[in-house]
């Protein structure tokens, strides 16, 4: 059994039944989620097929601390325990779960990277740290990463209003507790004077495989430099090739209000790159048939036949996939290689052939500590390659 | 911190993507070793052409790449800060107050770190740090926006005429007369009420 925290497993032994059952209530195994999908990644929301998720986080201060850099490590305890309690108190509807992040052992905070449950600055940063999260994984509260709280909500598609609604209301859960540090002038204030102000990151993960197929890709950087927007790899990786997956978000916080910053993105800024990937996808459909088809066809053919694969690799190729099960479904394409791909069936026994959640299913459990972790040990490199391979291989001929 | 655009290096230009992919990468591989992960990104634009290189450390090394794999945007910042005029009133302000009262922090501690030790330092450093905010938020100087509902009426107060300022600046600058008329009595307005 994987346990979170050490400490609070020997302090079980003399507790008290109800202090047991509270703690089995707020601690999670992660073996409970790592075999699922999580909800934001459920190829629900608006837009999903070039959108895959939304994402909108605040970043705050408690009043009458230093930020993090100036704290000691038993303030930046003080300043743990405070929050946690906080946030394990809201009633968002979920179980809600205190994951330590300081205390789990390296793997698991991989895994919660992959996840995109918490940063890769909060899994490896220093001092006492936490998250806590709602089981559906809609909500994380990081606490203590750069600043005190960290409070990001993700919904699938383009939902970012629904998202601004949501964090807003938990904001005011938070507030009611806790005194934020604010400024008049300068509004909510942050360790980093680039969060300074709403202290909002608006972001959106985007799969754009028709642009680069169709070597259109420089219009989307172009537009993104335009519009002063900040352009990331998804799962880390930092070419372009790498699955086509991209997140972009604002780099203004300060002298704009939230909600004008979120009605850009989703009135301006996503429908004009979503129809860059949308056109590129008609034109490769009208004029690039082959090189759609040989890119899909090659994809599944490695997918289902290699023995070994590696995390970036099966990314690059199961972005293929995603592609041509989005044409089929909402553009009703219609070419020999995405024939094929309608003709396969699904593990769960799909009729409708291969779904896109089911490859975003294969996108996230077949990450390097997912696969760790479902699979109940530590493997190397050469073994996580064979073991991916395997899932896949297992999922695309079933 | 997570490190938001292309920036230049004595190496070349580091762009965004891979800027970002040392912060986000999970494991990408080095091209050089295959093995290691790969934590220095290098982009090279020539005239046409855009070349990514990604390697590890050590390969980078070898290869006589000394360049810092993990450069954060906070370094940059810092890069910025360091940058700045020699003003001779913000070297002034700076010999004044080298260290925050509050939690002892130096603009020296902010250049390293990028990041500042409390939030009295916006006040202690704000000739040096204005400028800075203002580029990094694209001219914005004052904050609107959600005010916490469990601030002051005075502090609210306060946000409300920041901004009411900033537009009456805009009106005038933008020679809207009108609207800056009717901004300056609604200040007024705020002050006396």
């Amino acid at each position: 059994m994987r346990v979170w925290c050490v400490k609070y497993r020997v302090s079980l032994c003399n507790a008290s039944k109800s202090a047991a059952a509270r703690w089995r209530l707020n601690h999670m195994k992660l073996t409970e989620i790592s075999g699922n999908l999580n909800e934001w990644l459920s190829d629900s929301g608006p837009m999903s097929d070039v959108v895959l998720s939304s994402r909108i986080r605040l970043a705050r201060n408690l009043a009458g601390y230093n930020f993090l850099g100036g704290c000691t490590d038993g303030e930046r305890s003080e300043i743990l325990k405070r929050l946690k309690d906080v946030l394990l108190g809201l009633d968002l509807g979920d179980r809600m779960f205190y994951i330590s992040v300081h205390r789990a052992p390296k793997l698991d905070r991989n895994f919660l990277v992959e996840r995109h449950l918490i940063s890769r600055h909060h899994a490896f940063g220093k001092g006492p740290r936490g998250a806590v999260v709602a089981q559906r994984e809609f909500f994380t509260g990081m606490i203590n990463e750069e600043d005190h709280l960290r409070m990001q909500v993700i919904r699938s598609g383009c939902q970012l209003r629904r998202c601004a609604e949501q964090i807003d209301r938990i904001d005011d859960m938070v507030e009611s507790k806790v005194d934020y540090a604010f400024d008049a002038r300068l509004g909510y204030l942050t360790a980093c004077p680039t969060n300074l102000g709403t202290a909002i990151r608006v972001s959106v993960m985007l799969h754009m495989p028709a642009l680069k197929m169709a070597g259109q890709i420089e219009r989307f950087f172009n537009a993104c430099r335009d519009m002063n927007l900040a352009v990331r790899g998804l799962f880390g990786e930092g070419s372009e090739a790498a699955g086509d997956f991209y997140q972009i978000s604002n780099q203004v916080s300060l002298g704009v209000a939230e909600a004008d910053i979120v009605s850009r993105f989703e009135d301006q800024v996503i429908p004009e790159i979503v129809e860059y990937e949308t056109a590129a996808r008609h034109f490769l459909l009208a004029d690039r048939v082959n090189v759609l088809d040989d890119k899909i066809s090659r994809a599944l053919a490695l997918l289902k036949n290699a023995q070994l694969i590696s995390s970036h690799e099966a990314l690059f190729l199961l972005s293929h996939l995603r592609l041509g099960v989005n044409m089929l479904r909402h553009m009703g394409a219609e070419s020999p290689a995405i024939r094929r791909l309608s003709s396969l069936r699904g593990a769960g026994g799909d009729s409708e052939g291969l779904s896109i959640s089911m490859i975003n299913k294969l996108f996230l459990l077949t990450l390097p500590a997912h696969l760790q972790i479902n699979r109940g040990e530590q493997l190397d490199s050469a073994h996580r390659d064979a073991l991916r391979a395997e899932i896949i291989r297992s999922t695309l001929s079933s | 911190m997570q490190p938001e655009r292309g920036f230049e290096t004595a190496y070349g230009l580091i762009c965004s993507f891979c800027a970002a992919c040392w912060y986000n990468n999970i494991y990408m591989r080095c091209q050089i070793c295959q093995q290691n992960e790969a934590t220095v990104h290098l982009t090279d634009i020539s005239e046409k052409h855009r070349t990514e290189m990604h390697v590890c450390e050590l390969c980078a090394q070898q290869q006589g790449l000394t360049v810092k794999s993990h450069i954060s945007l906070n370094e940059l910042l810092s890069g910025l800060l360091a940058a700045q005029p020699a003003d001779d009133d913000v070297l002034g302000e700076l010999k004044e107050e080298a260290a925050c009262p509050r939690c002892g922090f130096t603009l020296e501690d902010f250049r390293r770190t990028g990041l500042l030790g409390c939030p009295a330092d916006y006040r202690a450093f704000e000739k040096a740090l204005m400028p800075l905010v203002e580029k990094a938020h694209d001219g914005g100087t004052s904050h609107c926006g959600k005010v916490p509902s469990r601030l002051r009426t005075g502090a609210r107060k306060e946000n409300r005429l920041w901004n009411l300022r900033r537009l009456l600046d805009e009106a005038v600058r933008g020679e809207d007369y009108e609207k800056a008329a009717v901004l300056r009595d609604e200040i007024q307005k705020l002050r006396s009420g």
